[in-house]
């Protein structure tokens, strides 16, 4: 008994050190890459894949469990929700507005605010006060009341939650990329720059920008499932992107309320959701590591 | 003429706490081809004499207030940024004391090589890397081919100030200011280094000017000495006369405290006191509190004037008076 005991647990060190072992030496990391990449197949080809439409409504087959209860069938996997539309099919059709939000605030709110970071840091002084003291308040403003506010104020559209979250992620950028560029700035090879000749912008561009472009890299992907989050946070609260586009924050929204009858209406829209943004946080831990010059193999 | 002329240099920092006077009135002259070694303790204003000259003093709180640095009779005081850009690189180059910061480490060394080369002489493609190839050459860089496309964390310390020499020296400059060049290197590599500038020297008529702390190099390398004190240059001379008749008790405090190899010491000899606090300089001669040979000559409310004792060798004490 004791033996087998003991066993066990140098199997489960034995696994352990396997698994250590298998972090450390960096490999792709292949399901949060098929995930993510699954998630980008459903959003460019969401129509064509989809069993049903997503917003056809067949009211005989609503509440239908999932597959795996006992009156669930394979018609309809994940069941269906309080209109009979397929929940499979409309979790196909949110990855589309989810990740359009996701690039579009990225390519805004982050290359933005990781230009603003730059720019802060290297020219310092006023210019530098004025940026940080904006992001400050951006920062100590609650993220989901600043982007309701804004969207309520804009009205709900795609580009107006697009416009809130960019105009809020903007600031994370900037601080973390302008105390890179701080340090970055004070090493001798951008004083060497300098007496070189080279002007301003062409330090900044060719020295301080790959010195901070992996951090900016981590950031995006790190960032990437927090904006997914606040977009559905948005869409479940009715700031985000209104009703007729399937979204998976208002699938969520509209299912809570059957969610004794039938929890799967929310359940798998979360489980989506925290799939991607769980996917996009270890794919950004793993370019963190690769990204480094340091860490590259010769 | 004189290649480069600095009179009266001085440059101060504004702080919170008060002014420093970093630089103050600092005046030499070297003729081309000369070098200079410039001397004295951490924070006595080498650097910043050197920056000023490149006029990359500190912002905000560092400025320039007063003097004038002539190179080739044109004062550089008076030249706007943009002027200033395309000086800096071809006429006026530096490196620094660490080859391990001086380099981008998201770039490859051919990428560094060929950006002021791109930037002062304009040249492109094919001509461009023979530019660089070249210059590797010339710095003793073993397969200079494949240096280019190495990276900085590749390259030893050696190779590594090699190369940042050989970003500085890309575009032939007049005048490089080494801050330090060898403090970093083992004894070996330091004067293989040491040796293959002195020979770009002769071949290139390079005016040098050399910040160190160590009398081995100015002895190997200067043809001029500089001794400064916070702020001031005390003694100037040709190397030999400070070796033989250093008259600043300041320099001699300093040559005292190198210890010698066929001398069994026991303690190394130190010069007593700090230097000064740069934001409460003493009144007069700042080197009184912690001079061997004051007397009640030294006046105690004024700097001491420039006294030549003999032709190019000068000092600045009350002894001399």
């Amino acid at each position: 008994m004791f033996a087998v005991r003991g066993l066990g647990f140098l199997n489960f060190l034995l696994q352990l050190k396997r698994y250590l072992l298998k972090l450390k030496s960096r490999k792709f990391p292949i399901i949060p890459g098929s995930i993510i990449s699954l998630f980008i197949f459903m959003a460019v080809f969401g129509e064509i894949l989809s069993p049903y439409p997503a917003t056809k409504v067949s009211l005989p087959e609503k509440f239908l469990p999932p597959f795996f209860l006992t009156k669930g069938s394979m018609d309809h996997p994940l069941g269906t929700d309080m209109l009979g539309r397929d929940i499979l099919s409309q979790i196909m059709a949110g990855a589309r507005p989810s990740l359009i939000v996701a690039v579009a605030v990225l390519a805004f709110g982050g290359l933005g605010g990781t230009a603003l970071g730059i720019m802060s840091g290297y020219y310092g002084g006023k210019l530098d006060v004025i940026l940080m003291r904006a992001a400050d308040s951006t920062i100590a403003f609650p993220i989901i009341l600043a982007a309701m506010l804004l969207a309520i104020i804009l009205g709900p559209s795609i580009q107006n939650v697009i416009i809130a979250i960019s105009l809020i992620i903007w600031a994370r950028f900037a601080r973390v990329i302008r105390g890179e560029v701080m340090s970055v700035k004070e090493r001798d090879f951008v004083a060497l720059a300098r007496v070189a000749g080279a002007s301003g912008t062409q330090i900044m561009f060719r020295h301080i920008f790959p010195n901070v472009a992996h951090t900016m890299v981590v950031m995006l992907t790190l960032q990437a499932g927090y904006t997914i989050i606040v977009e559905a946070t948005l869409s479940f609260l009715g700031a985000g992107i209104p009703p007729p586009t399937p979204v998976w924050g208002g699938l969520i929204s509209r299912g809570r309320e059957y969610i004794r009858i039938a929890w799967w209406i929310p359940f798998f829209p979360g489980m989506a959701l925290a799939l991607i943004v769980l996917s996009f946080n270890m794919l950004g831990d793993w370019l963190r590591e690769i990204i480094d010059p340091k860490l590259r193999q010769v | 003429m004189n290649f480069l002329e600095v009179n009266d240099l001085k440059t101060y920092f504004f702080t919170r706490w008060g002014t420093v006077k970093a630089v103050d009135g600092v005046s030499f002259s070297l003729k081309e081809g000369e070098t200079l070694g410039l001397v004295g303790e951490s924070g006595c204003g080498k650097s910043v004499t050197c920056l000023s000259i490149l006029r990359l003093v500190p912002q905000p709180a560092g400025r320039i207030v007063g003097g004038q640095i002539l190179v080739q009779g044109e004062d550089l005081l008076k030249k706007s940024e943009e002027e200033m850009r395309k000086i800096r690189g071809a006429k006026i180059c530096m490196i620094l004391q660490d080859p391990t910061t001086s380099l981008n480490p998201v770039l490859t060394i051919g990428n560094q090589l060929m950006e002021s080369i791109k930037i002062h002489l304009g040249l492109k493609g094919q001509k461009l890397r023979e530019r660089a190839v070249k210059m590797l050459e010339m710095l003793r860089v073993p397969s200079p081919e494949v240096c280019l496309e190495n990276w900085p964390h590749q390259l030893s310390g050696g190779m590594r100030q090699r190369v940042v020499s050989a970003i500085a020296l890309s575009c032939q400059p007049l005048l490089l200011i080494a801050d330090e060049p060898t403090t970093s290197l083992d004894a070996t590599i330091q004067i293989q280094f040491l040796r293959h500038l002195r020979e770009l020297q002769w071949q290139t008529g390079l005016t040098l000017i050399f910040i160190t702390h160590d009398f081995g190099i100015v002895a190997r390398m200067c043809d001029k000495v500089a001794v400064m004190y916070a702020g001031k240059i005390v003694e100037m001379a040709d190397v030999r006369d400070i070796f033989n008749r250093p008259l600043h008790p300041y320099t001699e405090a300093l040559m005292k405290a190198v210890p010698k190899l066929e001398e069994k010491v026991e303690r190394l000899v130190n010069i007593e006191g700090e230097p000064p606090r740069p934001y409460a300089l003493p009144q007069g001669c700042t080197f009184t509190p912690r001079c061997a040979s004051k007397k009640e000559r030294c006046q105690p409310d004024q700097y001491p004037p420039v006294i030549e004792t003999k032709n190019g060798h000068w000092v600045r004490c009350w002894k001399y008076v």
